[in-house]
């Protein structure tokens, strides 16, 4: 297999606080491949978004990597200089936030802020730059882009601005793109068309996507690979298909059973007791045995197992080996 | 079955024009944006009602009229039998509304930071001087908490936990209907799963009838007796659901059907829908959905179509058989 795209290799984030360090990312590794969409699934406070922020550099002091690597095509990127990693940004690695009106600059229109990029990581002229533009904007299925780059973020809706962000973030043909919640502001029929659309971007020009979101239907209809991960550390990581419907791990096994279903109709869910534990108060041993119906002895004193150490899935002392499958929902 | 809630041609238009000595120097005309047009709807006792529709839908203005926090500009809502907006007996009024209550989106926002849980909950039986000894107690224990955090304030609880409060509040006052607005939204989908379970046993155990404003087809369908699909302010199905989910006859919601994300959709490609929810300010003449509308020919166009009656649907489109 070639090198991964992205390669996350035990990721240790903590913030040192007065009362202690805190560790909102804790031991995840993953890789992601070209033209791949790997899903990153958990509740808030899972340590998705800080996993993200953490790959392209972005963590709010006082957080900061204290450990593991991360590695964009072969080469580390978590100890470059500030400047070089600036570079990188938006060069090889493209961001897509969660609210599309706060990750625009409301002063300058998308023309502006899309060549502003372009001629900031591209070696082309302003007029070959704006002709990109013209192309970025056309690509994400903006109506008559020509017409409309010269427009201020305000006078776009909610879907368009999502695909101007998309269009910011695809300009510098980055090979590596983090959405992070992209679809999670938008309505239905919107939320549907934007999906589609990374999915398309990601087949045609291989670029590999972090796609963080909570919403388990948009992962099963977009990832590739899924990462589900609770209270900073990964519990389950695999394909989609094999995640969602066979699970391991007795979280993402509550995970799915806790989502109404069209098949069960009215038969009540069933419901994780509790609630994720706040980081400065982790339990001891595995992080979800007070909420885990199979939690035994052992999960009350040792930290979950290594993730690459249990046939690379499940990070559980105990995965479950024949979960019923998920029940088809009917159309 | 008698109606509990009847809503009859409600239509809310808000006057979203730019200050008179703007429009006077820009020469601009008024801005009437009609949030909710024409509809009308009757709930059962003792059942779920649900309204869904993306934003700009008018669900949750409905839902404010309902309660009565928003006058409607024509049409009426009868709560069993009561005018809530024209009837001259003030009594009666107020006797209705003591049955309505309400549960929010945003459970970080519904309650006082400055409040102890117990004045949160004992507020709505208080201000009717209503007798409050004990009942913040059982009530929490009542919705899963501990009779213990009455004297806690709003800020030592999580989303979930306050979502609760803000259920043991609506209770307090022993209503009969409960508007929901959004009421899971802003929780995480095991937290979700613990408060719509909540709302089904409470359902059950007090009578209850909920009016369930949501955006989610999931939770619709999990809790819902009745669902309406609104489009741009006006009803555009309606039916009981499992026909709805089963024979869903109006385009829009064929489309929203179709969009949905499903847990089993791996690697699904589905036909995108087209265009976006147009402006309701200047809504499309004849059916507001023609413009995105597959099926749409001219009479869409031109004339609006009225609610007709299939089987056990309502809906309001020309071509749906």
């Amino acid at each position: 297999m070639s090198t991964p795209v992205l390669s996350v290799r035990d990721l240790v984030v903590e913030i040192p606080t007065r009362r202690g360090v805190l560790r909102p990312v804790d031991q995840v590794s993953w890789d992601i491949a070209a033209g791949e969409i790997l899903g990153v699934v958990g509740e808030s406070g899972a340590g998705k978004s800080m996993t993200g922020n953490a790959v392209i550099g972005l963590l709010d002091p006082p957080a900061r990597i204290t450990g593991g690597q991360i590695l964009l095509s072969g080469q580390r990127i978590d100890d470059l200089p500030r400047d070089r990693l600036r570079k990188l940004r938006g060069n090889k690695i493209g961001m897509i936030f969660q609210d599309p009106l706060t990750s625009l600059n409301p002063l300058l229109t998308i023309g502006d802020q899309l060549t502003e990029t372009i001629l900031e990581h591209l070696d082309v002229s302003p007029t070959e730059a704006r002709k990109r533009a013209i192309a970025a904007l056309d690509e994400v299925g903006i109506p008559a882009a020509a017409q409309r780059i010269g427009s201020y973020p305000f006078e776009f809706s909610g879907g368009m601005r999502q695909r101007v962000v998309i269009a910011l973030a695809l300009c510098a043909e980055p090979d590596l793109v983090i959405a992070d919640e992209p679809t999670t502001a938008l309505d239905v029929s919107v939320q549907a068309q934007i999906v589609a659309l990374l999915k398309r971007l990601c087949r045609d020009r291989g670029v590999a996507v972090m796609l963080v979101t909570h919403d388990m239907g948009v992962i099963a209809e977009a990832a590739d690979r899924v990462a589900v991960m609770y209270a900073g550390r990964l519990a389950e990581i695999g394909p989609v298909r094999e995640v969602l419907t066979a699970p391991r791990h007795p979280y993402t096994e509550g995970l799915m059973a806790s989502t109404p279903l069209a098949s069960q109709g009215r038969a009540r869910l069933r419901q994780i007791p509790g609630a994720m534990p706040r980081l400065e108060a982790l339990p001891e041993g595995c992080a979800f045995h007070p909420r885990c119906p199979y939690a035994q002895e052992k999960c009350r004193h040792a930290p979950g197992p290594d993730i690459a150490s249990c046939d690379g899935h499940a990070a559980c002392w105990f995965p479950l080996t024949n979960a019923a499958p998920l029940q088809e929902a009917g159309a | 079955m008698s109606a509990l809630i009847s809503v009859r041609n409600l239509t809310r238009v808000f006057d979203v024009s730019k200050p008179w000595l703007n429009r006077v120097i820009e020469r601009l005309p008024r801005a009437l944006l009609t949030a909710v047009s024409d509809v009308s709807f009757e709930v059962e006792e003792r059942s779920v009602y649900a309204l869904v529709g993306e934003s700009g839908s008018g669900k949750s203005t409905i839902g404010k009229i309902v309660v009565g926090l928003v006058p409607p500009s024509e049409g009426t809502v009868e709560v069993r039998g009561v005018d809530l907006s024209n009837s001259a007996d003030r009594q009666a009024i107020a006797a209705v509304r003591a049955d309505i209550q309400m549960i929010f989106q945003d459970p970080f926002a519904s309650l006082n930071p400055r409040w102890r849980v117990r004045d949160i909950i004992e507020e709505p039986v208080s201000v009717l001087g209503g007798d409050t000894t004990g009942l913040a107690e059982k009530l929490l224990e009542q919705v899963g908490l501990s009779a213990s955090d009455v004297g806690k304030f709003p800020h030592e609880f999580s989303g979930g936990q306050r979502q609760r409060i803000c259920i043991a509040r609506a209770l307090a006052s022993e209503p009969k209907v409960i508007v929901c607005d959004e009421p899971t939204s802003a929780l995480d989908v095991s937290v979700q799963a613990q408060v719509l379970n909540l709302m089904s046993d409470l359902r059950e155990e007090y009578g209850l009838t909920y009016l369930f404003i949501s955006h989610d087809l999931t939770v619709v369908q999990h809790m819902a007796d009745v669902i309406g699909v609104l489009y741009l302010g006006r009803l555009v199905e309606e039916a009981p659901r499992d026909t709805l989910f089963e024979t869903p006859k109006h385009p829009y919601t064929q489309m929203l059907f179709e969009a949905a994300p499903r847990m089993d959709g791996f690697g699904r490609d589905i036909d995108v829908p087209q265009g976006e929810i147009p402006d309701a300010i200047n809504p499309p003449p004849g059916c507001a959905f023609h413009p995105r509308c597959p099926i749409a020919v001219g009479r869409c166009r031109e004339e609006r179509p009225e609610m007709r009656k299939i089987g056990r649907t309502r809906v309001a489109c020309h071509l749906a058989e």
